[in-house]
């Protein structure tokens, strides 16, 4: 490896990182996500609480209620209370109307409350993620890059390394060169986890509230131990994907932006040169 | 269904009504409202509707549940007492005169009294009742199954959907709904007289109720006095199917 000498000034050197269908599919999740989430938010509104089970009303207990009082909103998540005024619960719309529904006008689809339409684009964009990921998991199969860059291989699972990789996030210490191109154990973890376990878990939760799936798939009940426990996991795991968005805009920002959305627009990531020794 | 939601979508028709003069609607609703967006967005409910009756055999059953898991608190929701001299009549007489009319595509036009209900073969189902909103309630509901007297009736070959006729005023309309043939058939379709084995309250429909399991609950019209086999729900009302369909865009195919 180093009987060769390298050039004086290596032009920096460019990977085709991802390829086409991990290109549009990103950019497609990226836009269903953010609309099924902000009419996700919508229909929560319609009915701000949260059950264990098979049932759940306004009489039965709330492990989460978002709510108003005559002059405060609150957040309770069992017996936990957090007054959440002017975000939760009681908040003031564009035209400076104080309004009391759980979740504020900016954050749902659309603005004000609107079930029906809420539903529209839930149950339309339901079908765009569902469509997208099963074609693109067959596409991580058959394409092999499950296999080669998703797989985590027998040493990465050790907890030496899991640590080690850890503790380089922790400062900030991000691969160079041909390092940078290939994913680390808490990436590899953290795609896996989301394309593999927290989208289809939305997806079956989502499916187990429908009645009529209910019907045809009882045992969708049994996995999630009823219609309001899925609407429960439904809305934690959709609370899940926004903290792996939020960690995942920060690795981005933190591990070089420009760099790293020109990788997922054009496929092309340039390689950060090793730190001179 | 809910005498909540009608007061907000009039604030709402308000608000937007001045929203509109002002430019404050966001973006995300201009592209809300437009027509080409919402037939786009339509094609979900018609995916839902083919994937489920594709998937799901026309005949696979809801859940049923045992006294055990009976909610211990059946919401009311949508109409809770309906308005009018004929109604609080009815109510006041332990509704001994209220008939249900059959009629449209059928052979026979029939007038069904209660008693002629409850002397036809009954069924009891112990269901999950899904409202739109999110929450769920179960209940046990007695009643006979529609597809009895669909049959009584001799409904004709041409017939595509089953309409409900109510009793009960909403705003500008007296509340309707409809469904497809095969939830019409379906056996967990029955029109409810009782719930928990006591007489169906006022609250949820009395003096009967559909009960139609795989859909949600803005489709089980309550204060039944009338069915009507169709064609073409062109004829009815606006045309979708449905008082809120007709209203809000409440989906008609309501299995999700």
């Amino acid at each position: 490896m180093s009987d060769v000498d390298p050039s004086p000034a290596p032009p920096p050197q460019r990977v085709y990182r991802h390829r086409l269908p991990t290109r549009l599919w990103h950019w497609l999740n990226a836009v269903t996500l953010l609309v099924l989430l902000m009419s996700g938010l919508m229909i929560f509104n319609a009915h701000p609480r949260l059950y264990w089970g098979e049932y759940g009303a306004n009489n039965d207990a709330a492990w989460l209620v978002i709510g108003s009082t005559p002059d405060t909103g609150y957040l309770r998540i069992g017996s936990l209370r957090v007054e959440t005024t002017g975000v939760l619960g009681r908040w003031t719309n564009a035209e400076g109307v104080e309004k009391t529904w759980a979740f504020p006008g900016w954050a749902t689809i659309p603005t004000s409350y609107n079930l029906a339409d809420g539903r529209r684009w839930h149950l339309f964009f339901a079908w765009v993620l569902s469509i997208g990921l099963t074609l693109y998991m067959l596409w991580t199969v058959i394409s092999g890059h499950l296999k080669k860059d998703l797989h985590v291989r027998r040493t990465e699972w050790s907890p030496r390394h899991i640590w080690h990789d850890v503790k380089d996030h922790a400062r900030l210490r991000f691969p160079r060169g041909e390092a940078a191109a290939r994913y680390g154990i808490l990436q590899k973890l953290s795609y896996i986890g989301v394309i593999f376990i927290l989208l289809p878990l939305m997806i079956a939760t989502g499916l187990t509230m429908s009645p009529g799936i209910n019907a045809g798939a009882p045992w969708l009940l049994d996995l999630f131990g009823g219609r309001q426990s899925a609407r429960s996991i439904h809305f934690i795991a959709a609370w899940a994907l926004v903290a792996f968005f939020f960690v995942h805009i920060a690795m981005v920002l933190l591990a070089g932006p420009v760099n790293e959305i020109r990788s997922m627009v054009t496929g092309w990531f340039r390689l950060p040169p090793e730190k001179d020794v | 269904m809910s005498e909540i939601i009608l007061p907000r979508r009039q604030l709402i028709a308000r608000v937007g009504g001045l929203a509109a003069t002002l430019p404050l609607l966001s973006a995300c609703d201009v592209i809300n409202e437009a027509s080409a967006v919402r037939k786009i967005l339509s094609m979900g409910e018609e995916m839902n509707r083919a994937s489920q009756r594709a998937l799901v055999d026309r005949n696979a059953m809801a859940r049923e549940f045992s006294r055990a898991d009976l909610s211990p608190v059946f919401r009311a929701n949508g109409t809770r007492l309906p308005a009018g001299k004929a109604y609080a009549a009815h109510a006041a007489s332990g509704f001994a005169d209220w008939r249900v009319a059959v009629t449209g595509l059928v052979a026979r036009p029939l007038s069904l009294s209660m008693a002629d209900i409850r002397a036809m073969p009954q069924r009891s189902q112990i269901t999950r009742h899904d409202c739109v909103e999110g929450w769920s309630a179960i209940g046990q509901w007695t009643g006979v199954q529609l597809s009895r007297i669909l049959a009584a009736a001799g409904v004709r070959d041409n017939a595509r959907y089953i309409v409900f006729r109510c009793a009960d005023r909403l705003g500008d309309a007296l509340y309707y709904e409809s469904c497809d043939m095969v939830d019409a058939r379906h056996p967990q379709t029955i029109l409810a007289w009782a719930l928990n084995d006591a007489v169906l309250p006022i609250a949820n429909g009395a003096p009967l109720r559909l009960r139609i399991e795989r859909q949600l609950g803005y489709k089980h019209a309550k204060y039944v006095n009338a069915i009507e086999a169709v064609a073409s729900l062109d004829g009815i009302g606006a045309g979708k199917g449905g008082y809120w369909e007709d209203r809000i865009d409440y989906e008609w195919y309501a299995g999700i």
